[in-house]
C-alpha cells in the first residue's frame, strides 16, 4: 500500500475527530470511575441507550438525534440519579464496593444489552440526519460531517464541563469530594447528594454521547461492551479524574485507532483500544496526568 | 549480636513530599522503644518501611542482621516481624480463631524447622492464643462486629500468632477509655516473658512513659531525639515539636 | 463453614455419585437429557471454576469466555493436527494452555487494583478475541467443523453420551479441587487475601503467589470445560464461543448459590442451568439471558451472600448466637 501524505493527513484528521467524539464517552467515566470511585463498568449501555432512543425519535419525527438527545438528556440524569441511590444503598454504604458492586453494573451492562435485543433485535439501525451523509473537501482532506459535528458539539460540552467543574461550587464540590468528603460535610454539604448529581451528569453525557455515536456509525445492543475498554482506557490514561487529561487520552487514542484502521484493517481498532489499557495499567498506572 | 533491627538513613519520598528524611533507629532483642511524634511525622511511614508494605528509597533496613529493604511484606514477617495497623483490619468474613489462624498457617509455622500445621490444629493453636489475650470467649464470633477495644486486642493477638521477634504496635490505644488502655497495656507487657521487642506508636503519654524503655521522637519526618524516656521529653525541642513555637 | 468431612472421605464419594449419574447414560432413553445435562455440567465446572479466584480469592474476572475459548480452540487444533488423538489427552493438554493462559495474565494484571485486574479481564477476551476471528487455522470468523469419530470409545451408544459421562467426571474433578482448596491452608491464604489483602501479607500469607495459583487453577479449570465443547457442538465459531454469556453466568451461579463454599457454584450452576434450559425450550435464548442478568442484580443488592449464605444465616439464627461459619 502506498503510503502517501494524503492518506496520513486523513487518518490524521479522522483521528483527531474520533478522539474529540471518544472524550465524550469517556467524560461520564471520568466522573464516575476518576472522581467518585465508582466502578460504573456499565457505562457503554448507557451510550448505547442513548444511541437507541435518539434512532427512536429520529425515525418518527425526524428530528435531528445530537438535538433530540441534548433534549433527552434530563431523563438520562434522573436514570442516573436512581441507579447511584441503588448502590449507594446496597454497596458503598456498607463498604462492601469491589467484587458486589462490580458483578451489579455488569449485570446491569447485560440487562440492558439484552432489552434492546428483545425490543429492537440485533440488527444495526442508523440515523439520518441533514449533514449525515455530507462530506466536505479541504485540499487533500475529507471532512465527513457525521464526524464534525458530534466532534463539535462534543467539545463544547467538553469545555462546557470542564468549566463548570472548575467555576461553579457545584462542580468543585464534586472535585472535593473526591478528595476529603470530611471536609465537605464540614461545610454543610452533603457528600451523598454531590455524588448523586455528579453520576447523573455521567449518565447524562453518555446518552448525549450515544446520539453521536449513532451518527457516526451504525449501532447493535451489543457493541456497548467493545467500548468498556475505550471509555476506562481514556480515564486512566487521562489520569483519572481529569476531564482535560481525559480529553487527551482519547485524543490519543483516537488517533492510534485510526493509523490501526487505514494501514493494518479495522477489525483490530477493538484490540487497540484494550491493548492500550493494558499497556497503560501495567507500565504507568497513574496516567500521563495522573495526581 | 544483640541489635535486632538496624534502621539507617532510610529516606521515604512520595512525588515531591519528603515523608522520611533519613531516619536512623535501632532496636536490641527485647527492647521495648516509644516512638512518639506528632500527627503526619512519618511514623506510620516508618513502620510501613520496616515491615515492607512501602519500600524506601535510600536507607537500609536490616533485621536480625540480614538486610530486608528489598524484601515483601510477607517474607519479614516469616523472619520475625509483626504489626498491628492503626484502624483496625480484621478478615471480617471468619471468626475471631480463624483471624489468628491465617498467621499461624503462614507465619508461625512457615520458618524453617516449624512443624506443619493442619487448618484444624491452627484453630487450637489460635484458642490457646486468644485465652491469653482474654479473647476466648469471643472466639467463635464473627470478627466484623467486635467493640472497639476487642478489634485493637484482636489486631495485637494476630500479630503475636505470629510469634514474632518483633512486634510494632501502632496507636492501639487510640479513643480507648482508661481502663482499656490499661488492658491493652497488659497484653503488650506481656510480651516481655517471651523476650518480643516491641515498638510502640501512641499519643497516649502516660502509656508510653509507663511502658517504654527507651523513647524515640520523631517529628517532619526526621528522628530529634531518642534516649531515657525522661530525659527525652525534658529535651526542649521535644517540647516545640508538642506544644508549638 | 468448614466442613467436618475429611478429603479422604469426600473424594471417593464424589466419584462414587459420578460414577452413578454416568449410569444414566445407559439408562435414560431421551437424548435431549444428555444435551440439557451437558449444558448444566458445563455451567457446574464454569461456575466452580470462577468462583476458585472470585469468592475465594475475592478478584473478579469478566474474561471466562476467554479461558473457555482457549480450551476449546486447543481441541480444535489438536484435532487438525492429529485427528487421532485421544479425548483424554486433548483435555489435559487444553487444560494446561489455560492454565498458563491465567498464569500469563496474572503475572501481567495481579499487581493491580481488583478493579483494573477485572478489566483487564474484559480486554483479555476482546483481544484473545480478535486474534482468533484472524488466525485462519483455525478457521477465523467463518468457523471451524470437529466431527466425533464414528466408533464411540468405551463401547458407549452414542457419542454424546460419551461426552455426558466425561463431563460428570470432569464435574466431580472440578468440585473435589475446589473443596481440597477451600479446606486446606491455601483456602485460608485465599479468604485472608480476599477479605484484606495487605492485612494478609502482612500475616506472612505469600499473596501474589497463591493470587497466581488461583488465577492459574481457575483459568485451567475453565478451560477444562471448553475442551469437549467442539465435539458437542460440532461447529465452533469464535462469536457464540467468545459470548458474554459465559461470563454473566459464570458470575451469576456462584453469586446466587453461595460464594464462600464449593457447594454454592454447584448449587447456583444446577438450578440456573436448569431454570435456563427450560426457558430457551419453552420461551426463547433472550428472555432466558434476561432471567439471568435479573438475577444476577437482584441477588447481588439484596442476598449478596447467596442461597448457602441465607441458609447459615438462618441456621445460625436457630442455634441463637454468633456462630463461624
Amino acid at each position: 500500500m502506498e503510503i502517501s501524505s494524503s492518506l496520513i493527513l486523513n487518518a490524521i484528521v479522522a483521528g483527531v475527530l474520533l478522539g474529540g467524539f471518544y472524550a465524550a464517552m469517556a467524560a461520564g467515566v471520568s466522573i464516575s470511575f476518576g472522581m467518585l470511585d465508582v466502578t460504573n463498568i456499565a457505562h457503554p449501555a448507557f451510550i448505547i441507550l442513548g444511541s437507541y432512543m435518539a434512532y427512536i425519535v429520529n425515525s418518527w419525527w425526524g428530528w435531528d438525534p445530537i438535538v433530540i438527545s441534548i433534549v433527552l438528556s434530563p431523563l438520562f440524569y434522573l436514570l442516573g440519579l436512581v441507579l447511584y441511590r441503588i448502590y449507594y444503598y446496597a454497596f458503598e454504604r456498607k463498604g462492601q464496593q469491589s467484587l458486589r458492586s462490580l458483578a451489579f453494573f455488569f449485570g446491569i451492562l447485560f440487562i440492558t444489552e439484552v432489552v434492546l435485543i428483545l425490543i429492537f433485535g440485533v440488527d444495526y439501525r442508523l440515523v439520518k440526519s441533514s449533514y449525515t451523509e455530507t462530506t466536505w473537501q479541504l485540499g487533500e482532506v475529507d471532512l465527513p460531517m457525521r464526524l464534525v459535528v458530534p466532534f463539535l458539539v462534543s467539545m463544547a460540552m467538553i469545555f462546557g464541563l470542564n468549566w463548570f467543574l472548575s467555576r461553579t461550587f457545584f462542580g468543585r464540590a464534586v472535585l472535593a469530594v473526591a478528595q476529603d468528603q470530611f471536609a465537605l460535610r464540614l461545610m454543610g454539604v452533603d457528600p451523598v447528594k454531590i455524588k448523586e448529581r455528579a453520576f447523573g451528569i455521567s449518565i447524562a453525557i453518555a446518552g448525549v454521547a450515544g446520539a453521536f455515536l449513532i451518527v457516526i456509525q451504525p449501532v447493535q445492543p451489543s457493541i456497548g461492551r467493545d467500548f468498556i475498554g475505550l471509555v476506562f482506557a481514556i480515564c486512566v490514561l487521562g489520569g483519572m479524574g481529569s476531564i482535560k487529561g481525559a480529553l487527551l487520552g482519547a485524543m490519543i487514542l483516537g488517533l492510534a485507532e485510526s493509523f490501526t484502521a487505514t494501514f493494518f484493517g479495522p477489525s483490530w481498532a477493538p484490540a487497540v483500544s484494550f491493548g492500550l489499557l493494558l499497556l497503560t495499567m501495567a507500565f504507568k498506572p497513574s496516567g500521563l496526568f495522573g495526581r | 549480636m544483640s541489635e535486632l533491627l538496624v534502621v539507617k538513613g532510610v529516606v521515604k519520598r512520595f512525588g515531591g513530599f519528603t515523608a522520611l528524611d533519613g531516619v536512623d533507629l535501632n532496636l536490641k532483642v527485647g527492647e521495648r522503644l516509644g516512638l512518639i511524634g506528632p500527627n503526619g511525622s512519618g511514623k506510620s511511614t516508618l513502620v510501613n518501611c520496616i515491615c515492607g508494605t512501602l519500600f524506601n528509597d535510600e536507607g537500609s533496613v536490616t533485621f536480625e542482621g540480614h538486610e530486608i529493604s528489598r524484601q515483601p511484606a510477607h517474607k519479614r514477617i516469616r523472619r520475625g516481624l509483626a504489626r498491628s495497623f492503626q484502624l483496625p483490619k480484621p478478615f471480617s468474613s471468619m471468626s475471631v480463631a480463624e483471624n489468628l489462624c491465617v498467621p499461624i498457617l503462614y507465619a508461625a509455622n512457615a520458618r524453617p524447622g516449624a512443624h506443619h500445621v493442619t487448618p484444624a490444629q491452627a484453630l487450637e493453636q489460635a484458642m490457646e492464643i486468644l485465652k491469653k489475650v482474654g479473647l476466648a470467649h469471643k472466639g467463635h464470633e464473627m470478627s466484623g462486629g467486635l467493640t472497639q477495644v476487642d478489634m485493637r486486642k484482636l489486631e495485637l493477638a494476630r500479630a503475636i500468632a505470629a510469634k514474632p521477634k518483633l512486634l510494632i504496635s501502632d496507636e492501639a490505644m487510640a479513643g480507648l477509655s482508661n481502663s482499656e488502655v490499661d488492658e491493652i497495656l497488659e497484653l503488650l507487657f506481656a510480651m516481655k516473658e517471651q523476650g518480643i521487642a516491641v515498638i510502640m506508636i501512641e499519643h497516649i503519654m502516660r502509656a508510653v512513659m509507663r511502658f517504654s524503655e527507651r523513647v524515640a521522637v520523631l517529628v517532619a519526618g526526621r528522628k530529634i531525639a531518642d534516649g531515657d524516656p525522661e530525659a527525652v521529653m525534658r529535651n526542649p525541642e521535644v517540647e516545640r515539636a508538642y506544644l508549638g513555637e | 463453614m468448614h466442613n467436618k468431612m475429611s478429603n479422604k472421605v469426600f473424594i471417593p464419594l464424589v466419584y462414587g455419585v459420578a460414577v452413578l449419574f454416568s449410569l444414566l447414560a445407559v439408562l435414560v432413553p431421551n437424548d435431549y437429557f444428555f444435551s440439557a445435562a451437558y449444558t448444566v455440567l458445563l455451567f457446574i465446572i464454569l461456575a466452580t471454576a470462577w468462583n476458585i479466584l472470585g469468592g475465594y480469592t475475592g478478584y473478579v474476572n469478566f474474561g471466562t469466555a476467554a479461558f473457555f475459548a482457549m480450551g476449546a480452540y486447543s481441541t480444535v487444533v489438536l484435532y487438525k493436527l492429529s485427528p487421532g488423538m485421544p479425548l483424554l489427552l486433548k483435555i489435559v493438554i487444553g487444560t494446561a494452555v489455560a492454565g498458563l493462559t491465567g498464569l500469563g495474565m496474572g503475572s501481567l494484571t495481579l499487581r493491580l487494583r481488583g478493579v483494573f485486574f477485572s478489566i483487564a479481564t474484559l480486554a483479555l477476551s476482546v483481544v484473545m478475541f480478535t486474534f482468533v476471528v484472524n488466525w485462519d487455522y483455525v478457521g477465523g470468523a467463518r468457523g471451524a467443523y470437529v466431527i466425533a469419530p464414528r466408533d464411540v470409545p468405551f463401547g458407549f451408544k452414542r457419542y454424546i453420551h460419551f461426552l455426558y459421562v466425561v463431563m460428570v467426571l470432569l464435574s466431580a474433578t472440578a468440585v473435589v479441587i475446589a473443596r481440597a482448596i477451600e479446606t486446606s491452608t491455601i483456602g485460608r491464604g485465599l479468604e485472608a487475601i480476599r477479605d484484606d489483602e495487605l492485612a494478609a501479607e502482612c500475616c506472612g500469607v505469600p499473596t501474589l503467589r497463591l493470587k497466581l495459583l488461583s488465577t492459574t487453577i481457575s483459568g485451567a479449570l475453565m478451560g477444562m470445560a471448553g475442551t469437549t465443547y467442539p465435539y458437542f457442538v460440532s461447529y465452533l465459531e469464535p462469536a457464540s464461543t467468545f459470548n458474554l454469556s459465559y461470563a454473566v453466568n459464570s458470575i451469576a451461579m456462584p453469586l446466587i448459590g453461595g460464594m464462600t463454599t464449593w457447594v454454592g457454584p454447584l448449587l447456583g450452576a444446577v438450578l440456573l442451568g436448569t431454570v435456563q434450559q427450560v426457558v430457551q425450550v419453552t420461551i426463547s435464548s433472550a428472555w432466558n439471558l434476561l432471567i439471568v442478568g435479573v438475577l444476577l442484580v437482584l441477588f447481588v443488592t439484596l442476598a449478596p451472600e447467596g442461597l448457602m449464605g441465607l441458609w447459615y444465616n438462618w441456621r445460625r439464627k436457630k442455634q441463637g448466637k454468633g456462630g463461624a461459619k
